[in-house]
């Protein structure tokens, strides 16, 4: 008799909310559950320029499956999205573009720069390159790297996670989420 | 056909107009006068042994100390059927960048030359839309040219020591 195999026995499992249970219902805070269903569903719009996108297909590939996660589909419209992720060089010109691509978003949505280009303008500090794209519109994580190992990508993305869990219902509505957008010039 | 006929050809149209001639890796290159670029580029096309059809390739670059004849601007031509290439050099002064423009007869001269505007501000004239192809429209100055930094001159996070200034 050969040894039973055992694989993926080290899953972790998402908790339940706490809350009050009975046969066949449970009352819980609403917050909590929202947050739950919406930290791990969360769609990704892969904004990829250079670089840093093909790294960023490695990670959504087998090996280092995003899809674990949550972010099976990946849209490639902003309108159904969650996530917008900037990977790769953001040049001047392309700065209202990416902007435009922002706005169209619709709340609540997130917004992960990833690597050095997307960041900070990375090593190309030049003429035509737009120095971090928190120039142009508000941005939630950043992943430094050049590129970033799919490692890091995840926790990244494992951030993401933890700022959706942890935001609330009202903050889209709230006074300062309105000032911060006012920064950026978006109404 | 080999360089020494190309050559041959050209002297005898144009005589002394063409001059600086060399050979570098086996390219025949030559200068020519700034108003007759139009001229020898519609000679190279028509003529029947030399149809030289193809625009390969056309930039500028700049020299900063050749005072009144800063800006080269360099065509690259080739014969697709006898395989030949060659190249030829226009110079202008900085302060009057005119450039007449290679469109009528080469379709690809369009784009070419708008980035060449876009980078190191020659002004082609007849160009039916000379306007800046990679950079952001708003920018005011040419980055290829040798007198611009090329970092951002506005920032203030980046401090001199750490960065070799």
């Amino acid at each position: 008799m050969s040894r039973p195999v055992q694989y993926n026995n080290t899953i972790k499992f998402e908790g339940i909310p706490e809350g009050y249970m009975g046969e066949g219902f449970m009352a819980t805070n609403f917050e909590k559950v929202v947050s739950l269903a919406r930290k791990n569903s969360i769609w990704p719009m892969p904004f990829a320029t250079s670089c840093c996108g093909i790294e960023f297909m490695a990670t959504a590939a087998s090996h280092y499956d995003i899809a674990r996660f949550g972010a099976e589909r990946m849209s490639f419209s902003p309108r159904q999205c969650d996530l917008l992720m900037v990977m790769g060089t953001i040049s001047k010109k392309m700065g209202p573009v990416l902007r435009q691509v922002y706005l169209q978003m619709a709340e609540p949505r997130w917004v992960m720069s990833v690597g050095a280009c997307a960041s900070s303008g990375g090593i190309f500090d030049t003429y035509s390159v737009l120095q971090g794209i928190d120039q142009v519109i508000p941005v939630d994580v950043y992943v430094p790297g050049c590129p970033p190992r799919p490692e890091a990508y995840i926790d990244g993305f494992m951030k993401i996670q933890e700022l959706v869990n942890a935001e609330g219902l009202r903050r889209r509505h709230s006074d300062q989420y309105k000032e911060l957008l006012a920064s950026y010039g978006i109404q | 056909m080999d360089n020494t006929f190309v050559k041959e050809k050209l002297t005898a149209k144009f005589g002394d107009a063409l001059t600086n001639w060399e050979e570098p890796y086996g390219m025949l290159t030559f200068t020519a006068p700034a108003e007759l670029n139009l001229k020898v580029m519609q000679f190279l096309y028509d003529d029947e042994e030399l149809r030289f059809q193809f625009l390969t390739d056309l930039q500028a670059v700049h020299y900063p100390l050749q005072k009144g004849e800063e800006l080269a601007v360099v065509y690259h031509l080739h014969n697709l059927n006898a395989n030949v290439r060659i190249r030829f050099k226009v110079f202008v002064p900085i302060e009057k960048p005119d450039v007449y423009s290679a469109t009528a007869l080469y379709q690809s001269a369009n784009f070419m030359e708008r980035e060449t505007y876009d980078f190191f501000g020659v002004n082609f004239v007849g160009h039916p839309n000379l306007i800046r192809i990679l950079n952001v429209d708003e920018m005011d100055y040419f980055p290829m040219r040798k007198e611009f930094p090329l970092e951002d001159q506005t920032r203030i996070d980046k401090d001199d020591e750490m960065f070799g200034r």
